[in-house]
């Protein structure tokens, strides 16, 4: 902005017109979260058991595969967002500014996919058992057992 | 640029007078924070340990049901519940609600001691299941 008079370069530079899409995202995401994180919450806690067994049979219903995999999505995509004004408030070097921020959003982005993951990998994992009981079965009745 | 290293800066926290508004403003941050860090690390090793198979899980089991477990999943329950309380709470001050002093400093003590009892709450009902 060379050497305007201070008003100068606030003029010139102006506002940075992307802020409030930040802000109403992590709205967005707080409401996912809000509803989503209670219905964990209310889930674990209603949950007969803490067996690996018992995890699995909740966590592989249709409902429970969707709504952690939702899960996933809002609360790392709010997490990204909060962590960002952190790194803005108290980074002030720009390199280390968008190093920092770079960082993050490699963080963010990949603890997310593994996650969606691990969820799809559990459903196919319960998928695999049904349709080995199925095939069981159906040997057993072609042997002719019950 | 040797004239805008001079301008003033705004108060930080070392200057400015402690009192609820404060308090929990620091508590949204801290909770958020402590979440996004150690929560959602949390949920990919939890999540990791479901996908790879009995043992896996029987690892992080172990992991959660001992001492240094327990600190750290009521923790995220306490979190959890103080940056919902405290999110709410800067809901209704996004709708322009809630800046009288009183009613403000008000909301301010009342958000985290919701998140409290919500927290022993959630934990009484899983211990006296």
């Amino acid at each position: 902005m060379g050497n305007g008079t201070s008003i100068g370069r606030v003029r010139g530079t102006g506002s940075a017109h992307s802020g409030s899409k930040h802000w109403l995202l992590q709205r967005y995401t707080a409401i996912g979260n809000l509803f989503l994180g209670l219905w964990l919450v209310f889930s674990l806690v209603t949950l007969p058991g803490y067996a690996y067994a018992d995890m699995m049979k909740w966590a592989t219903k249709p409902l429970s595969t969707t709504f952690l995999a939702l899960f996933v999505i809002s609360t790392f995509w709010h997490a990204r967002l909060g962590l960002q004004v952190v790194v803005e408030d108290y980074v002030h070097e720009p390199a280390n500014k968008f190093a920092a921020v770079a960082a993050l959003n490699l963080a963010a982005f990949g603890g997310a996919a593994a996650c969606l993951f691990f969820i799809a990998r559990m459903a196919m994992i319960a998928a695999g058992q049904e349709s080995a009981a199925g095939m069981m079965q159906q040997m057993q009745q072609m042997m002719g057992g019950r | 640029m040797a004239a805008t290293k001079n301008r003033p800066l705004s108060p930080h926290l070392q200057v400015w007078r402690w009192g609820p508004a404060m308090f929990v403003s620091i508590l949204h941050r801290v909770t958020g924070d402590g979440m996004a860090v150690v929560g959602l690390g949390v949920l990919i090793y939890w999540l990791a340990s479901l996908a790879g198979g009995p043992q896996a899980y029987e690892a992080f089991s172990a992991h959660a049901g001992a001492w240094y477990g327990k600190v750290v999943l009521v923790g995220l329950t306490w979190a959890f519940f103080t940056h919902m309380a405290s999110g709410l709470r800067h809901f209704v001050l996004d709708i322009g609600a809630g800046y009288e002093l009183n009613s403000n400093a008000a909301w301010s003590v009342f958000t985290p001691l919701a998140a409290l009892a919500a927290t022993m709450l959630t934990w009484a009902a899983i211990v006296l299941k």
